[in-house]
């Protein structure tokens, strides 16, 4: 007889296994009825590919947030150092024309002549008809301020000291709207009467001069007169504290011999950097020669340039780079799309809606990075400000962030994601929807 | 309904290698026909169902759908008839998976009116309850069976009311249940709605199902079945 082992199966072995749970439903985002169908595929083949998505908008974010710091800080330095170069002239400045001389021969147009003429030495001369021309300047409407000076060289004398410095007489309503001199004051007042005298620290040092002293002022036009010091400025430059001095246009006219004249007249411009076109046309129109801050100036201005071209380049390259990246992303997405691309066209979808799908996305991923990318910037920004500051705590410069570029940025990173997008687009578009199928 | 008049269909067309797949088809369907395609791989069962469903042209021959003569319509045109009359089942089910169950159905509706309308999504719905969903309408396709999947399908296939649907093995990767599922669906909608249902399939028991069979052997249609009136051009 044989025994057969039975197995032992507890009651509960018996009862059938549950079912496995099925998976909680998850609710995809209902799709919104305001949206045109070439936008929800677009947004949900972003959404589905989140990771890639994820890169390529903290790629483009990067490349817009660096775009957005240099701009800003190229702008702000470059305000900056042109504020610091203009503080303390003009934007043009017309003098009278410089003399020459011309040899007196009667040559045959057959002959050639090269006169050896010693140049002449250029005498302090005053502008003629100077009212008139003020006038004619003021009438411009891209000027803001005109104002007349006369300038010189003087000495001036306390006790056994003296210095040479170079006086300027001026009307002090007018000038300090050119040059902010009340702001240079460091002791006592911007008060110009025709017994008063503006000088810099330098010289009140070298003088051993303060606020109430007299100085004996002699100019080369032969005046002579004493004026008592109302106030003690400092430019920001040792060389200009050291020579420059301010009186009163009378008194400037006096010591310099020019009863009722002037040697110059200052300008100033709504637009700095029209200020050379500006000083062109008024020298061709009247008899005058104009110097602008930018002929003045020629290397600073050069040097703006070269840093703006850069730049510009740093931009280009950029962006370059930034488009390059959502092409490269796009063409991935296409191949990957390929089989969703051929449902769509069996579907009825046309070459066109396609397209846009595709150049929607590139547009999208743009757009996002260049978001991000200015909000990242202009926290760098706010950062930088806070952590770079002069020794006396104000900050080194001002950024320049204008929201007409934070604007321009976002509309030509869009502008480059959708032309990035456009080769992928089209290949997408142009798919063989059988071969798609069958991918 | 439908009418391919010798109909030629050849690969690398003036190269070396040219190869014509389909040679001289003659086929008249009309409304309401149901039938199956069969025959061996590589006779050319999936390339007559791509020129019918109008995602392929013919070398030569001319292809009519719906009473229109489509050899001459251009991308666009061909596009729209398609996407108005054709309804496409694919053997991979081949969803968007970016969507829900019900988005996907509701994507060929989507195309042409461009909007998601209160209209297309009640439709929509109205499909997938018709296909036994309603419960998974608002899932991810991913998360639904090989069965489940292919309702989709076949519900999205349906969305605009085709006059003809076209099913390339649509059971090929179902089990028995499922396949089964699937064809009564097919059924129903012939019945019920009068479409013209042609299926590819290699299931002979399927096919018996059918009203008519067609046979592709090398490019060529031999046709058997109740009725093979199908292969004598009537009208």
């Amino acid at each position: 007889m044989s025994t057969t082992l039975e197995p032992v199966v507890s009651p509960a072995m018996r009862r059938p296994l549950p079912a496995p749970p099925s998976p909680p439903p998850t609710s995809p985002p209902q799709l919104p009825r305001w949206l045109p169908f070439e936008w929800i595929v677009a947004l949900r083949f972003l959404r589905e590919g989140r990771l890639q998505t994820a890169f390529i908008v903290g790629g483009v974010a990067i490349g817009v947030a660096v775009i957005v710091f240099m701009s800003a800080m190229m702008s702000g330095v470059q305000a900056s150092m042109i504020r610091r170069t203009l503080t303390g002239q003009s934007h043009i400045q017309l003098t009278s024309p410089k003399e020459f001389v011309r040899p007196l021969r009667d040559t045959s147009p057959l002959e050639r002549e090269g006169a050896i003429v010693q140049a002449p030495l250029q005498r302090l001369k005053g502008i003629d008809q100077w009212q008139g021309i003020v006038q004619q300047v003021q009438a411009i409407p891209e000027v803001r301020v005109v104002s007349p000076a006369v300038s010189g060289s003087a000495v001036v004398v306390r006790g056994d000291a003296s210095r040479v410095v170079l006086v300027t007489g001026m009307d002090p309503e007018r000038y300090f709207r050119i040059v902010a001199l009340p702001e240079k004051i460091v002791r006592g007042a911007a008060r110009l009467t025709s017994a008063d005298l503006l000088i810099g620290t330098e010289l009140a040092t070298d003088l051993g001069v303060g606020v109430g002293d007299k100085l004996r002022v002699t100019g080369s036009g032969r005046g002579a007169t004493t004026l008592t010091i109302t106030g003690i400025f400092d430019l920001g430059n040792k060389a200009a504290n050291a020579r420059s001095t301010f009186v009163a246009l009378r008194t400037a006219q006096m010591l310099m011999g020019l009863p009722g004249g002037v040697t110059a007249i200052d300008v100033t411009v709504q637009d700095v950097y029209a200020a050379d076109v500006i000083a062109q046309r008024i020298q061709r129109t009247m008899h005058v020669q104009a110097d602008s801050w930018i002929g003045t100036n020629a290397q600073l201005f050069s040097a703006l340039s070269a840093q703006s071209m850069s730049n510009t380049s740093i931009r280009f390259f950029v962006g370059l780079s930034v488009a390059f990246g959502i092409a490269s992303v796009l063409v991935v997405s296409v191949m990957q799309k390929s089989r969703e691309i051929g449902i769509l066209r069996a579907m009825g979808v046309s070459r066109t809606q396609v397209l846009r799908v595709f150049l929607l996305q590139g547009g999208l991923l743009g757009l996002g990075g260049a978001v991000v990318g200015s909000i990242l910037g202009l926290m760098a920004l706010a950062a930088w400000q806070k952590l770079q500051r002069a020794a006396d705590g104000s900050p080194m410069f001002e950024m320049v962030m204008s929201p007409a570029l934070l604007g321009w940025t976002l509309a030509l990173a869009t502008l480059t994601g959708l032309l990035a997008a456009f080769m992928p687009a089209l290949r997408a578009a142009r798919l063989d929807p059988v071969v798609a199928i069958n991918a | 309904m439908l009418a391919l008049r010798a109909v030629h269909k050849s690969y690398s067309v003036g190269l070396p290698n040219e190869l014509e797949v389909l040679h001289g088809i003659d086929l008249v369907l009309e409304r309401g026909d149901f039938c199956a395609v069969m025959g061996p791989s590589g006779s050319g069962k999936s390339t007559l169902l791509h020129l019918i469903g109008l995602l392929d042209r013919p070398t030569s021959g001319t292809i009519a759908v719906c009473g229109e003569e489509t050899t001459t319509l251009d991308d666009r045109a061909l596009t729209r008839l398609r996407g108005h009359n054709i309804g496409f089942v694919f053997q991979y089910h081949h969803l968007l998976t970016a969507f829900s169950a019900l988005e996907n159905v509701m994507m060929p509706m989507l195309g042409g009116s461009g909007f998601p309308s209160a209209a297309a999504t009640a439709r929509a719905a109205a499909l997938i309850e018709s296909v036994e969903l309603t419960p998974y309408r608002d899932r991810a396709v991913g998360q639904l069976s090989g069965g489940q999947q292919q309702r989709v399908a076949v519900a999205r296939a349906l969305a605009m009311q085709p006059a003809l649907l076209l099913a390339d093995e649509p059971t090929g990767n179902l089990d028995t249940k499922s396949a089964d599922a699937v064809f009564a669906l097919f059924r129903r909608v012939n019945k019920e709605q009068g479409t013209t249902v042609l299926f590819v399939t290699h299931n002979p028991l399927l096919a018996a199902r059918c009203d008519h069979t067609i046979d592709v052997i090398d490019g060529q249609i031999v046709t058997r079945g109740i009725d093979s009136s199908v292969s004598r051009g009537r009208s």
